[in-house]
């Protein structure tokens, strides 16, 4: 049976039918095409598939798009403005914390929202921060530099 | 422009990544696209008996349900081949379906393809089979055993290939006349990959033209053509197109041709739609070829004053339920001609069984044989420091080949080409404080401190860049292991570089264009790099075992250099002077000894295009292709130190240091090479600290999920010391080795014998990875 649901996502609000099964992830992936948001696990521990809703890193593979109704979504396709990239965009891109991309776009969210509430952490807080977020491909050694150096430029969102 | 090689330049496939706007294989959706589920054996070893696939089709959405029967009635060749090819070997038939008997949970037995992804998965959970479970086996030794269960009938006692390197004879001689022996048995952990984008496929067939367009997850998209022609589908090499887009991670577990994509594309021209497979997770931790899983024995000789006298190992290794596509080649080719290490050593012998488990199938992962071997000779070293009563370091120090003696040719078949290894030695010690570790280490033991330090070191080599292609053929290769390049200059001077090569987070655009643009006197941005796609790239070998820069990289520079060679012909024509007395610098070409009389790169670029007055017998345009075949591996190595530190009470391992010293070679992108040692680095130390593919006895995979199957989280490594010594290759036109593997290679010995070093006050000489608290907690136990 198929559920309206209304989600602003990025900015722009979204009136769909979804059936209630329906993930999250698939919901902006197949249904709004905003394939930033990756899936490596379908179950929480890859962070992958991290976005926000309402301002909070959520995990979009184990939620369900019902549940979003009503909600202000953020993929990474909504974090640049316009054409100036976000400070932890270019923080990334600065100190090469990203290898193949396909962890990047969840990575990146879950450290803003890290910054967010705390705008300096240390190298210990960032790398406890990051935790459900695999990255196969860096060693995290370079996202921690990318997050310090965000941190430094005053990266958050607050 | 020439110091753009060299230079940390950022890369240019970021933008896209870090935006959400780079497009992976499962980004991408057809008009009338459908969705493809597998169904999996759960059983590890078992009779198949009919397949029921009538609920299956009955759901409303789904558009076929196929066996290996359809498979069968086909044209197809319906199976996936080994590529590699030992003395000997038996070889028996992998089909892209199981039929009779499936030999490992998730051997696929249906294939169920709907409108919708939802509704596939609900199909394929209505396909019923009728199994008739058989006895597992997922021990590589107990494989051989009188009386264990047969994967085969053709193949007793599961064994594939015995294979053997080294000189049995003078090998027992020089342990008849040692005075010192050490010995371990040692298992090394079956791994599983885990690249973070899992694997997937998107085909679509246009029947007018009979063409199959696949868009997959790959490391080499022409070699996936090549026997996806072969020996899956019934479709010429020409009229397939593999297109790799932006692709997760790979690791080894991307080269592989897999049943799946070869269902999946048989599925496209069936149906004459287009088809999607993505992977989940756990299919994935299932069916991606696993690494490593070894069972060894190893014994070392020594003489009285440390000096080795011979080195003998015996390794069962895991195949899997099939040999995968280059899977011979890893615990042979790839592992018992490492066996040398950094050392002189005059006598070795090795031995190598592999075998047949019930178990996905195990191939080429990070490293592939190296990081095997390494742990092998690296555990030896510090056990022949034990029994000779030597510092670790020391007894590395009396055994490295001298600087002098290379090139240097081991009992093992390889020519290491350059290397000086004391340096990266001296300079990992001196960047840990070696002297103060030990001294620490001393004081905490004397003091019965909470936190036991420990200090492991690991001295390795890796041979990569496999090669030349004839020495491969000899070895049991169905391929070359050349690289090739397409330098394709346009009329304004700017360049399109098609490349073999296949990244999959590398950064080999970047890379590659710092080459060009270095060698040409050119802007970076007036380069193109173009690959991953069978449709506009030449045939080329992909990208694996730390290859592209040192063959994929020298392919471009030749192919540069012979633009450049044509260019001095035009230039010499042009400027009425003879070739020889043209030198071409930072973009000019000119007239030796007189700079004044030049002609810029656009100049005599256009020139070629323009044709109105080139040599005589010059063709107009100004493009070249080069294959290069190297003359020999090339050799990188390095030391690397963990520092460790373990918990009396609960046995859990703090890795507080990691100090890295590498030496690849010429270095072209700094920045790149070490993100490249850092993930390599993480790997390994995953190996060492927490990873591990368990088997329960009836075969089912106990670490199928990412709950249960532990990679390294942020919060469990810390930053990484690195540095470099600089030997350039002598034999490639860039001076470069490899660098993709070394960390993953190095890791394990440096973290496990700290481990281990750490709990030698409790007697301890041996621990097999992964080091988890439990293990270490009983070992500490009196």
């Amino acid at each position: 049976m198929a559920h309206q649901i209304r989600v602003e996502v990025n900015g722009e609000v979204q009136e769909r039918e979804v059936e209630a099964r329906k993930l999250l992830v698939h919901f902006l992936r197949d249904d709004l095409g905003l394939t930033g948001t990756n899936v490596g696990c379908e179950t929480t521990l890859c962070g992958a598939c991290t976005v926000w809703i309402d301002g909070q890193p959520v995990k979009s593979c184990t939620q369900l798009a019902v549940q979003a109704d009503g909600t202000r979504v953020t993929t990474i396709e909504g974090l640049a403005d316009g054409s100036k990239l976000h400070p932890m965009q270019e923080a990334f891109w600065e100190e090469h914390g990203l290898q193949c991309g396909f962890c990047t776009p969840g990575m990146i969210l879950a450290a803003t929202a890290l910054l967010d509430t705390n705008p300096n952490p240390t190298e210990g807080e960032i790398r406890e921060a990051l935790k459900g977020n695999i990255c196969r491909c860096t060693g995290y050694h370079n996202i921690v530099k990318a997050v310090q150096k965000a941190a430094q430029g005053g990266a958050s969102n607050g | 422009m020439g110091n753009v090689i060299g230079s940390a330049v950022r890369r240019r496939e970021d933008p896209a990544l870090i935006t959400g706007k780079g497009k992976y294989t499962d980004d991408f959706c057809l008009p009338g696209q459908t969705y493809a589920v597998i169904v999996r054996s759960p059983y590890a070893h078992a009779r198949v008996g009919t397949v029921d696939t009538s609920a299956a089709e009955a759901v409303p959405g789904v558009v076929g349900v196929f066996t290996a029967a359809d498979i069968e009635a086909s044209d197809a060749g319906g199976v996936v081949p080994t590529a590699w090819l030992l003395p000997d070997m038996k070889t028996p038939e992998h089909p892209i379906l199981a039929k009779d008997i499936v030999r490992y949970v998730g051997d696929g037995v249906a294939v169920v393809v709907a409108t919708d992804r939802y509704v596939a998965r609900d199909a394929a959970e209505l396909v019923e089979v009728d199994y008739d479970p058989l006895p597992a086996v997922v021990d590589p030794k107990a494989a051989t055993a009188q009386g264990a269960a047969q994967l085969f009938e053709d193949v007793p006692r599961n064994i594939a290939f015995e294979w053997d390197i080294g000189d049995r004879e003078k090998t027992a001689a020089a342990f008849d006349g040692a005075a010192h022996v050490a010995e371990v048995e040692l298992r090394n952990n079956r791994l599983i990959p885990h690249a973070v984008e899992p694997r997937a496929a998107l085909a679509s067939f246009d029947e007018h033209k009979g063409e199959l367009t696949l868009r997959m997850t790959s490391q080499n998209p022409h070699v996936h053509r090549l026997l996806m022609s072969l020996a899956s589908i019934n479709l010429p090499e020409h009229k397939i197109r593999i297109i790799t887009p932006e692709v997760g991670g790979g690791f080894g577990s991307k080269i592989h041709h897999y049943p799946d994509e070869a269902i999946v594309a048989w599925c496209a021209m069936k149906l004459n739609r287009p088809v999607k497979w993505t992977a989940t997770r756990s299919e994935t931790n299932l069916t991606d070829a696993h690494g490593r899983d070894h069972v060894t024995k190893a014994e070392i000789a020594l003489d009285a004053e440390g000096k080795i006298l011979g080195l003998r190992v015996h390794t069962y290794a895991a195949m899997g339920a099939y040999l995968s596509t280059f899977a011979p080649a890893v615990p042979t080719i790839l592992y018992g001609t490492l066996l040398s290490g950094q050392y002189d050593i005059p006598a070795i012998y090795v031995k190598v069984w592999g075998t047949f488990t019930t178990t996905a199938p195990v191939d080429a992962y990070r490293g592939a044989g190296r990081p095997e071997a390494t742990f092998v000779v690296e555990r030896l070293l510090d056990l022949a420091g034990d029994v000779t009563g030597l510092d670790p370091t020391e007894v590395r120090r009396r055994n490295f080949v001298n600087p002098g003696n290379f090139p240097f040719l081991t009992q093992v078949a390889l020519e290491y080409d350059s290397g000086n290894y004391e340096p990266a030695l001296d300079r990992a010690l001196e960047i840990s404080g070696y002297g103060e570790l030990r001294e620490d280490q001393k004081r905490r033991r004397e003091s019965g401190s909470d936190k036991l330090l420990g200090i492991g070191v690991s001295c390795f080599i890796e041979a990569c860049g496999l090669a030349p292609s004839q020495v491969a053929g000899a070895l049991g290769a169905q391929a070359g292991l050349w690289e090739s390049a397409k330098i394709r200059v346009h009329p304004t001077g700017s360049v399109t570089v098609y490349t073999g090569s296949s990244a999959h987070g590398q950064g080999h655009e970047t890379t590659f264009s710092q080459i060009v643009a270095g060698r040409l006197g050119i802007d970076l941005d007036q380069v193109e790099i173009v690959h991953g796609d069978t449709g506009e790239v030449q045939f080329g070998m992909g990208t694996y075992g730390s290859r592209s820069a040192a063959v994929g990289g020298s392919a471009i520079a030749t192919g540069v250099d012979r633009v450049i060679e044509k260019g001095r012909k035009i230039a010499a024509h042009m400027l009425e002077a003879a070739e020889e007395d043209i030198v071409f610098e930072d973009g000019e070409f000119s007239v030796k000894g007189s700079p004044d009389r030049a002609k810029a790169w656009g100049d005599v670029v256009l020139a070629a295009y323009l044709a109105h007055d080139l040599p005589e017998d010059m063709e107009p345009g100004l493009e070249k292709t080069a294959f290069y075949d190297p003359s020999n591996f090339v050799y990188p190595f390095g030391t690397h130190i963990a520092v460790v530190e373990i918990d009396r009470h609960t046995g859990e391992v703090e890795l507080v240091r990691y100090i890295a010293v590498d030496d690849v070679g010429n270095v072209i992108n700094p920045m790149i090479v070490e993100g490249q040692v850092h993930g390599g680095v993480a790997q390994g130390i995953g190996q060492a600290l927490w990873e591990e593919a368990v088997y329960d006895e009836n075969g089912q995979l106990l670490t199928g999920t990412l709950l249960d199957y532990a990679v390294p989280r942020s919060h469990g490594l810390p930053s990484f010391e690195t540095d470099r010594t600089v030997t350039p290759c002598p034999h490639n036109p860039l001076g470069v080795k490899g660098v993709g593997e070394a960390g993953s290679i190095a890791s394990p010995a440096a973290v496990t014998n700290a481990v281990v070093d750490a709990l030698k006050p409790f007697g301890v000489r041996h621990l097999d990875m992964p080091l988890k608290p439990e293990k270490i907690w009983r070992a500490m136990q009196p």
